[in-house]
């Protein structure tokens, strides 16, 4: 059996890194949290741009990012007249049993006031952190989430495939792999309902794509058209264009839909495959099956996506060697030679898996070493969605 | 040679790596790396298109990821070129582009 050398946290999971998260519940108190990372080496500052109104789907998203196993420790730092309060998030992260303290401007004397006792705390919790050892563990307590951006006509022929071969042997090997972006699934929702471990899991399935259509449809796109340059690009039909979006995940047995709403917020409860509802935007998508509990994402792309992850290294896989060549800054595996005859599919998936064991065991990413720290909440509309009859 | 490429052992379909002209040998590599033929192709296939691996009768299931990804609207024999011309969705029309249609 395959191990990672990871940071067991007190609730059991197993952190790759050993982020401190800075949370600022509100954009109203994002300067502070910033400065008090920028002190801490490790530390993190992050926050949302959906008001101050506690929206259920962004509370779910912010404990979920704190509750990560990539995560030792987290400091809310608040304003103070905020419904989403710095308390509502420290009460949904606190059952894990890391450490979590609260900072708040408004209570605490202002700016300066709150940074300095905002960067002693987290200053403690870093030589707290510091002390914490690796440790080999089995991929059971590893998750991965998969994710494309900037695809182009090599995706769905190289770098996805190839993810999929290596999230195939994860699951093999007892881990879990999340993927998401369900307007990507038009057209093969049976394919998918028939890949479910359950009829419960088929009719979630369903319902997921239906929502997401319905949505689309309100706004006037159908979600079935392909374009002209889909077309030119030598994909035949809305089946072929999906399911080389969802080979990435790989083709073992969905186990079930993990819902992300209002109303509810899953995780995963077993190793395997699993989707997530959520959206097609490449950096909320990932700080989704992040909150999920991912500790790794393997993003493919074609164009050349830059991105990173706030908490989680983010390994990019490319299919086009012209990427590959130009942006080698940022690109982690190149899968193009699979398609000169290079390498075989099934040997770059063996590439990408023994480089989601080695990342998670350490490895710095590109993205990582850029010190690219993306991070970003998605919040479906709540008059939108009541509109359509989805959630109250 | 230039290549096409299986993505699943089931495939009856494998997209070209690179711009095929009519007449031109193709090797049809395998998931795992293995040789599944050379085929000489009867059209000319742009670079990431499909070339049936077998010949198909009108209404049979094209398959790509191991999946049905259309359904034959003609005998498709091998070495074709397979596309709108000759294939539907079995979901849903293909919209866009329509076959045939002019540009």
């Amino acid at each position: 059996m395959t191990e990672f050398h990871g940071f067991e946290r007190p609730d059991g999971s197993v952190g790759v890194r050993n982020h401190l998260l800075v949370i600022a519940p509100i954009d109203c108190s994002v300067e502070p949290a910033k400065r008090i990372a920028s002190q801490v080496e490790g530390a993190v500052a992050v926050t949302q741009y959906h008001g101050c109104g506690a929206d259920e789907m962004v509370v779910n998203n912010l404990v979920g990012v704190g509750r990560n196993p990539n995560v030792a420790g987290v400091l809310l730092v608040g304003l103070g007249c905020e419904t989403l309060t710095s308390e509502m998030l420290a009460e949904g992260i606190r059952p894990t049993g890391k450490p979590v303290e609260i900072v708040v401007c408004q209570r605490d004397g202002g700016t300066l006031k709150t940074i300095e006792m905002g960067t002693r705390i987290l200053h403690r919790m870093a030589l707290e952190a510091a002390e914490l050892v690796r440790e080999p563990f089995q991929l059971s307590k590893l998750t991965l989430a998969v994710e494309c951006g900037g695809s182009d006509a090599t995706s769905g022929i190289a770098a996805n495939p190839a993810t999929g071969v290596a999230a195939d042997m994860l699951i093999d090997e007892g881990g879990t792999v999340l993927f998401s972006e369900p307007q990507e699934m038009t057209g093969t929702e049976h394919l998918l309902a028939g890949r479910a471990v359950k009829g419960k899991v088929a009719e979630a399935i369903y319902a997921m794509i239906g929502r997401q259509e319905a949505r689309m449809k309100a706004a006037g796109i159908d979600s079935r058209f392909m374009s002209r340059g889909n077309i030119d690009g030598g994909l035949t039909t809305i089946e072929e264009k999906s399911l080389g979006a969802i080979r990435k995940g790989g083709t073992r047995p969905i186990q079930g839909v993990l819902e992300n709403s209002r109303l509810r917020f899953d995780r995963p409860t077993h190793g395997g495959l699993w989707l997530q509802d959520g959206t097609g935007w490449d950096v909320p998508s990932m700080t989704h099956m992040v909150a999920a509990g991912a500790q790794v994402v393997v993003f493919t792309t074609g164009r050349g996506s830059t991105v990173g992850h706030a908490i989680a290294p983010v390994i990019k896989v490319t299919g086009n060697p012209e990427t590959y060549a130009n942006m080698a800054d940022n690109m982690d595996i190149n899968a193009s030679t699979i398609l000169d005859g290079g390498e075989s599919i099934r040997a770059v998936g063996r590439r990408i898996f023994d480089s989601i064991v080695e990342v998670a065991s350490g490895r710095k990413t590109k993205a990582e070493a850029l010190e690219y720290k993306d991070f970003a909440v998605f919040a479906t509309d709540r008059v939108a969605e009541r509109l359509l009859g989805f959630c109250s | 040679m230039k290549k096409a490429i299986q993505i699943d052992d089931r495939d009856n379909v494998a997209t070209v790596s690179s711009e095929l002209s009519a007449g031109e040998e193709v090797e049809v590599l395998s998931p795992g790396g293995g040789i599944v033929s050379r085929l000489r192709t009867l059209d000319s296939i742009p670079f990431g298109h499909k070339i049936a691996l077998s010949d198909l009768d009108k209404g049979a299931s094209v398959i790509k990821y191991g999946e049905v990804i259309g359904i034959a609207t003609a005998p498709i024999n091998v070495g074709r070129w397979v596309h709108v011309h000759n294939v539907e969705s079995a979901a849903v029309p293909t919209k866009g582009l329509g076959k045939g249609e002019a540009a």
